[in-house]
């Protein structure tokens, strides 16, 4: 028997419910103490196609998605086509009788090359119905548990009274968790406590809920035997926990950082960030009875989210936007002036498949080269990559303090598939952030106006780090231009001011990886002296690690690169040389950040292992791959394909 | 401290074309700010891109001279995160009308508290005289290979639709009744719009200082020039919204756009439409959080003497708590 770890799946049309279910899953998990982590997968569309939530659950902390699927809560006819066969031997499949002998041919949101896939593999005359696709699951060994919904919800009205099917309608979503929830042998107290919190206490909808919970529960027990496969048992939770994303770890992070100025443009997967950080308009502080504020202004166009942002850090806020491909492209210019006036300004970039609209609800690692590269002429700028859900909380705080410190926009580049993984996390620790602002005109720096003199917003300084102001300090009148400049800020082509003007700018960067703490570069798992070496950078950090785990005995070692601008040449060439092999492991075409390190190091990775069908590196292709390269079976270029 | 004229005068060259319209509305400029006796620190000037941008060069203000285009919006956030600043933006025709057409339209809906000139000279100046948006269809500039196939737009009109609060039209060698009208616009509150007609001596060749003094059409008897700019206040109009009065935004925006598309032979200058009764975008959010006039984004603590965060984000965190 499983216990405490499995991966649960529920589908359905978008906008009926699936993230509902999902959400009611997960905290009645979290709650009797089990560590979750969810993969949501949904197309761009907001109602009738396919989205589907995968649940990991376990009793030690996850980040990354298995193959394949333990229990499948499914209450439409797609959920059940889409995912049969990523059901494992001695796992479940929940569905709905009625739909039985409904033809796959006949789900019009069902790809036509997955239909196509269907009826050649199963030949079946008079077309593959869901009752074919049962059979043949139930024949490997996967049992099917046939959950009448309608009788249910007849059952569920007659209890409560409620009469409206569009109300009853959306229940089967409750009833499908319920269902998983008997077949797991999990407490019925839990799954309410969760309706109650998802409901947000609305009695109205969460007693409803909570009886079709019981009826569900009640119909399992009368009608099934119960499951030897799997058991999940609450356990004991040592310390404080919140389910959350990544665009809430990373307003949070904004906002303990001191952000108080955020500008954007509705863009998915980034605008949730903004959405979740208006909630913080008004909130308390720590050392006094004030209220603080934050100002989060939706914008005509990224353009405008950019340079308007740029204008609030002007006046000395901390300032940032966020966006995701298409809007981080409309930006390039705006960053480049940020670059030229030297303007702590921070762009959360939520990277998604790209190239142009590409698949926009759909994960890639794509535009790691167009972060660094981006924008016409030579500017300093710094791109700091997360790579899981923690350290994106913190990293918000860093982001701030290398704009302010270094006087450059900042990239934090995170993704897809950050963004929306919901998972348990111990409480963030603010007290583990220090800001540092960097240096201001007066205010305990050695740096103030001599009488008669005037002020010098770019004044070349050993360090090109020049005292600023913010617009309406008394004696600190300045000039901006996004033309080449004299140390007041006017315009100049002189040829010797342009040199020393592009050497203050460009030092900057050498400065910052002198400074920068190693541990906020890179982060460096394993043995030393590997045979095998990953290199990699962001989300696809939890797969990795976790394959690591499962390959012991190896000696596999994974370098996950942070700073990516300024590259940490000498560190990485270093381990690059302390390691046998060298595969780089990433979530785009060409292999990215081999090309970057390449750049930067003269070492160009014998192993590009990528991906980029829009769907995250699982732990297993993880595995799998660096096995193939240890075992020396693997190709030069690997593809890594899975997903639904 | 009065401020004189002269402190509002940088030493850089300036390196506008001999009698072109931008050295008028300098000089506007330049006069209304030291007018108002502010304290200098206290306005910043805002500019896009082309010879208008470089205004800000040439005054003893703060100065950000942005992208082209973009000026709108770096003022916004400069404005939303200190609402105390005074803040003036400037560009041309070209630059708020063409390639920033957008935040022109977007920036009306704000209704932030700040004033925004455009120097409309009909034509792409710094990049040898293309045709701008404000240049009207048919017209052949001097760098044209083939009259404008393109119709223009109405400034005063657009800025009407768009929202802005105070909407105005000055001539830039009218430089008194300007700087009244700059002066005006500034105090304002909420945004207000001067479309500044502005002859560009080297490329357009139409709409020229002699073409709006009327020197091409004399009076029959005293062979006078007759002007074609003339001040609609003089004219007996008043653009103010009073709604208490019977004045309501909607009549008189009506009246105004009437006037606001004369052109021709009579070019009306002056105060088109007018309207306080419209809370700014500053008032609108102070309504919602009562403590953003006193510390607005940028003059807020962040951090407590050990550098330590200093907004409370556990009520956040418990929220999502499990």
């Amino acid at each position: 028997m499983k216990e405490n770890r499995l991966q649960w799946c529920i589908g359905g049309a978008q906008g009926s419910g699936v993230d509902t279910s999902a959400n009611i899953f997960s905290r009645a998990c979290a709650e009797g103490g089990l560590w979750v982590a969810g993969k949501r997968e949904y197309y761009s569309n907001i109602k009738g196609e396919h989205s589907y939530f995968v649940v990991r659950v376990s009793d030690t902390m996850v980040e990354a998605m298995l193959e394949g699927i333990d229990i499948l809560a499914t209450f439409d006819e797609e959920t059940v086509a889409r995912h049969f066969d990523e059901v494992r031997k001695g796992g479940a499949i929940i569905y709905d009788p009625s739909l039985s002998q409904k033809k796959t041919d006949d789900i019009h949101t069902l790809d036509a090359r997955i239909k196509l896939e269907l009826a050649e593999r199963f030949r079946q005359e008079g077309g593959v119905t869901i009752k074919t696709l049962l059979d043949d699951a139930a024949a490997r060994g996967v049992n099917v548990y046939p959950v009448p919904y309608g009788t249910l919800l007849n059952s569920i009205s007659s209890r409560t009274g409620e009469r409206r099917q569009a109300i009853l309608g959306r229940m089967v979503n409750v009833l499908a968790v319920s269902a998983s929830f008997w077949l797991l042998h999990y407490d019925l107290d839990e799954l309410n406590s969760s309706i109650e919190h998802v409901f947000g206490g609305r009695k109205k909808l969460s007693e409803p809920n909570k009886v079709a919970a019981a009826v569900a529960y009640e119909y399992m027990k009368g009608n099934f035997k119960e499951s030897a496969e799997y058991r999940l048992r609450k356990v004991e939770k040592k310390e404080k926990r919140m389910l959350l994303n990544g665009n809430q770890a990373i307003a949070l992070g904004k906002l303990a950082s001191g952000l108080r100025f955020q500008t954007y443009y509705p863009i998915t997967p980034a605008a949730d960030e903004s959405m979740y950080l208006e909630k913080f308009e008004r909130f308390s502080m720590n050392d006094s009875d004030e209220k603080g504020n934050l100002m989060v202004v939706q914008t005509e166009d990224e353009i405008s989210a950019i340079t308007m942002a740029i204008g609030g850090a002007l006046s000395g806020a901390r300032s940032s936007t966020c966006t995701s491909g298409p809007g981080f492209s409309l930006m390039a210019e705006g960053i480049g002036w940020a670059g030229i006036n030297e303007v702590p300004v921070v762009i959360t970039d939520y990277q998604r498949a790209g190239p142009s609209t590409g698949m926009p609800t759909r994960h890639e690692q794509g535009d790691l080269k167009f972060a660094l590269y981006g924008g016409h002429g030579d500017f300093p700028k710094i791109v700091l990559a997360s790579g899981d859900l923690e350290e994106s909380f913190y990293d918000a705080n860093h982001a701030f303090n290398f704009a302010e410190r270094y006087q450059l926009p900042v990239i934090h580049i995170v993704d897809k598939a950050m963004a929306n993984t919901t998972m348990t996390l111990p409480y963030f620790d603010p007290a583990r952030m220090n800001i540092d602002r960097g240096l201001f005109l007066g205010d305990g720096t050695p740096f103030v106006i001599e009488e008669g003199k005037e002020y010098e917003r770019f004044k070349i300084t050993e360090n090109g780090i020049s005292p600023r102001v913010p617009i309406g300090t008394p004696g600190g009148i300045f000039w901006n231009t996004g033309d080449e400049h004299t140390e007041l800020g006017h315009i100049t082509e002189d040829p010797i001011l342009r040199d020393r003007m592009m050497d203050k700018r460009m030092g900057k960067l050498d400065l910052a990886l002198k400074e920068i703490p190693e541990d906020e570069q890179f982060h460096y798992y394993g043995q030393e002296n590997p045979d095998l070496l990953v290199v990699s950078w962001g989300s696809t950090k939890g797969s990795i690690l976790e394959a690591m785990g499962k390959l012991e005995g190896k000696k596999i070692g994974f370098l996950q690169i942070r700073l990516i601008r300024p590259f940490p040449s000498e560190a990485v060439t270093r381990i690059i040389k302390s390691a046998g092999r060298v595969a780089v492991m990433e979530m785009n075409y060409v292999g990215q950040l081999a090309d970057i390190m390449a750049e930067y190091t003269g070492h160009l990775a014998e192993y590009r292992i990528v991906k980029f069908n829009g769907r995250p590196i699982t732990v297993d292709e993880a595995y799998r791959s660096m096995k193939q390269i240890v075992e020396g079976k693997s190709e030069k270029r690997v593809v890594l394909t899975y997903g639904a | 401290m009065a401020l004189k004229l002269a402190d509002m005068r940088t030493e850089v060259h300036n390196d506008w074309c001999p009698g072109c319209g931008d050295f008028g509305i300098l000089s506007a400029v330049q006069m209304a700010l030291a007018d108002m006796g502010l304290n200098r620190e206290d306005s910043v000037v805002v500019s896009g891109i082309g010879c208008s941008a470089k205004l800000v060069h040439y005054t003893n203000v703060t100065g950000i001279h942005t992208l082209h285009g973009r000026p709108l919006p770096f003022a916004t956030g400069v404005k939303l995160a200190n609402p105390h600043l005074n803040v003036v933006v400037v560009g041309g025709d070209g630059d708020g009308l063409g390639i920033g057409a957008g935040h022109f339209v977007n920036g009306g809906r704000r209704n932030v508290d700040m004033l925004y000139i455009i120097h409309d000279n009909g034509v792409y100046g710094l990049t040898k005289g293309q045709a701008s948006p404000t240049l009207k269809l048919g017209e052949q500039t001097k760098s044209l290979v083939y009259p404008n196939i393109t119709s223009s737009i109405n400034p005063l009109v657009l800025a009407m639709a768009c929202g802005y609060t105070f909407v105005a039209r000055g001539y830039s060698f009218n430089v008194q009744h300007l700087k009244k009208l700059i002066r005006e616009g500034i105090e304002h509150n909420g945004s207000a719009f001067i479309d500044v007609l502005q002859p560009c001596p080297t490329y357009n060749d139409i709409n020229s200082k002699e073409w709006y003094n009327g020197e091409d059409r004399a009076e029959e008897n005293s062979g006078k020039a007759l002007p074609r700019v003339y001040s609609i206040e003089a004219d007996g109009y008043d653009g103010h919204v009073d709604t208490a009065k019977g004045r309501d935004s909607e009549k008189v925006m009506l009246e105004a756009m009437r006037r606001a598309v004369e052109w021709g032979d009579r070019i009306p200058i002056g105060v088109f439409y007018s309207n306080d009764e419209i809370p700014t975008y500053e008032e609108r959010m102070h309504h919602r959080v009562p403590e953003y006039m006193d510390v607005p984004p940028a003059k807020q603590r962040i951090s407590d003497n050990r550098k330590k965060p200093i907004a409370d984000i556990t009520p956040f965190m418990d929220e999502l708590g499990v």
